[in-house]
């Protein structure tokens, strides 16, 4: 390795350099979205702005934060996220602690009950007919309950169970008159602080960023979280625009031209709190990743 | 029994769950059978009159069968050619730098776009790629091209699909390779180099053997879901102009069933199609099993 050949540092730099580009091409859509934000926007629309703000102005966030229902949204978001993220969590422990130990009658039966579950399932319609059934339309529920554990997570809990929490500590306690609730709470979790974190990430940006069960489950406004609204701000208004042949460049309104880094604004905002975990997010979700490779 | 008042506690705990799968899981697939019904809401899914298998007949002989069928595998069969490697090669690639900020640089950048969601990664791309107002179309003018009209003209509709996934997901689908390679034995290398073979071949000869067993089992759960093209993106990039490359079987049956209430002729296409997935997971399983010893179960 100290002495490469010309053939290898040609291709080493060929390598470095194919990853430059691949920088490039992954950060430049980032970065013009945060410059579009805060640009004017006739500089935007008529592609004056390249990569640093064009004019800074901060009219799309103002629009934003005085927008009644982008706030509603965003707070719809967080009691679903906060509330969805808590069931998770207690549901995934609940199965993957039993599961994980080896002397627990039936795991076998069970672990395979959950698994089908991964490869088969009942579909949209059923499920929605279930859904209206238990009345769940237009609650909270509808988003939280058909997900409130993914068996993948168990799988991965219970491999972190199985691999770091060593079985004769759980004996020694158990001899000591721990019963297993006991066991699990004062042993075996305050261990597992890594793999909770794990769990509540996963979790927790799955319900953020959710828009599905919202889209079919959910019809009054006020319910909405945060990306139903973005959908209609970014998608169903971008593509009106785009059927009528771009109305926007032919009106040259002021409004229209807002709407425009209202946009890229919205985008920024929408990913605040993901891009402020993000340093947390990379770290355990690679860590949740790595442990799940591990059982396949 | 003797079990049982051992770990009752333990059953009580699971119990949750077990009743969770039951009702959200197996419940809804037992509910499938209004495929063979004619679904009337007042009497419910148990008490509505059965009729065989018309629905599916009906599927089989629309007008959007085939084009159902051909959209679904297209986009997936792109995406395997296009997505499968890009994690495979990025992965390779970042491997070799050896200087670790740099290295760490790449994979914080390349992971970030995975976190965005579907609404806003498409909602970027319909901005970038809009014909009066994006970027890409300010580049295309800028070099004396014609703007293209990406997300209405519907021979575009799959290529922006497959490599705006890409740009979304080859960084956070190189780690699970990346943790493979850094599972091959060094010594192989230092072997290799004593012996004289160059980099391009210490990577073709050690690392990609070497992480083989990994591809073969993504490449199971790819090739067992090609017909399980997900709704979520394809929804949103759909419009009444691209409808003809991008009308999806999950569409359909939202657009059918959930918009058009025609429960059972929707649950029969949904029915019909994991079905399909399913007899393709365990063939394709059955085949890696015989040929590599690589198998999910």
């Amino acid at each position: 390795m100290d002495h490469p050949t010309i053939g290898d540092r040609i291709s080493g730099a060929l390598i470095y350099a194919a990853l430059a580009v691949i920088l490039v091409l992954v950060l430049y859509p980032l970065i013009y979205v945060l410059s579009a934000s805060v640009s004017e926007p006739s500089a935007v629309i008529e592609g004056r702005m390249w990569l640093f703000p064009v004019d800074l102005t901060f009219t799309g966030y103002n629009k934003i934060f005085h927008n009644e229902e982008v706030l509603i949204g965003y707070r719809n978001t967080i009691l679903y996220t906060v509330v969805g993220t808590a069931i998770n969590l207690f549901m995934t422990t609940a199965a993957a602690y039993p599961l994980s130990r080896k002397d627990f009658a039936g795991r076998g039966v069970i672990t395979a009950i959950l698994v089908f579950t991964m490869f088969f399932s009942g579909g949209l319609i059923p499920t929605y007919l279930l859904i209206k059934s238990l009345h769940m339309i237009n609650t909270i529920w509808a988003l939280i309950l058909p997900g409130a554990v993914s068996v993948y997570n168990i799988i991965i809990m219970r491999t972190f169970f199985q691999m770091s929490i060593p079985p004769e500590l759980q004996e020694a306690a158990a001899i000591d008159g721990c019963g297993n609730l006991q066991t699990l709470w004062r042993i075996v979790l305050p261990l597992s602080m890594p793999i909770l974190a794990v769990m509540v990430l996963f979790y927790s940006v799955g319900h953020w960023n959710s828009y599905f069960n919202a889209l079919i489950y959910l019809s009054e406004r006020s319910k909405f979280p945060l990306q139903l609204f973005l959908r209609e701000i970014l998608v169903k208004g971008e593509v009106d625009n785009m059927v009528q042949g771009g109305a926007a460049m032919i009106g040259q309104d002021q409004q229209i031209l807002d709407a425009e880094i209202i946009k890229y604004a919205m985008v920024v905002v929408a990913n605040v709190p993901i891009f402020l975990l993000y340093p947390f997010l990379q770290k355990y979700f690679v860590k949740g990743i790595m442990i799940g490779a591990i059982k396949g | 029994m003797r079990v049982f008042r051992k770990y009752w506690d333990l059953y009580l705990l699971i119990l949750p769950v077990l009743v969770y799968v039951l009702v959200f899981h197996y419940y809804p697939m037992f509910g499938l059978q209004i495929a063979f019904k004619n679904f009337v809401a007042v009497k419910g899914i148990w008490g509505s009159p059965w009729t065989g298998l018309d629905h599916f007949q009906r599927f089989f002989d629309s007008y959007y069968f085939w084009r159902l069928i051909r959209n679904t595998l297209g986009i997936s069969l792109y995406e395997l050619a296009v997505g499968f490697p890009a994690p495979l090669l990025l992965a390779l690639m970042i491997h070799e730098v050896r200087h670790r900020s740099f290295r760490k640089f790449v994979q914080t950048v390349t992971y970030a776009p995975h976190f965005l969601s579907m609404v806003v990664l498409v909602g970027m791309v319909l901005m970038f790629l809009s014909p009066q107002k994006g970027v890409v179309n300010h580049l295309i003018t800028w070099f004396g091209g014609e703007p293209i009209s990406f997300l209405t003209e519907p021979e575009w509709f799959k290529t922006v699909y497959v490599l705006s996934g890409v740009w979304q997901s080859a960084g956070w689908g190189s780690i699970i390779y990346l943790a493979a390679l850094a599972g091959i034995d060094p010594g192989l290398h230092e072997a290799a180099i004593i012996d004289g073979a160059s980099r391009l071949r210490r990577i073709w000869h050690i690392n990609l053997p070497g992480i083989m067993a990994t591809v073969v089992i993504l490449l199971i759960l790819n090739l067992g879901s090609l017909m399980g093209v997900g709704f979520e993106k394809v929804y949103l990039m759909q419009n009444s102009l691209n409808k003809e490359s991008s009308d999806v079987i999950a569409t359909y049956v939202y657009q059918s069933g959930i918009l058009g209430s025609q429960y059972s002729f929707s649950a029969a296409v949904g029915l019909f199609n994991s079905v399909v997935n399913f007899i393709l997971l365990v063939i394709v399983n059955a085949a890696a099993r015989r040929l590599n010893e690589t198998s999910l179960w």
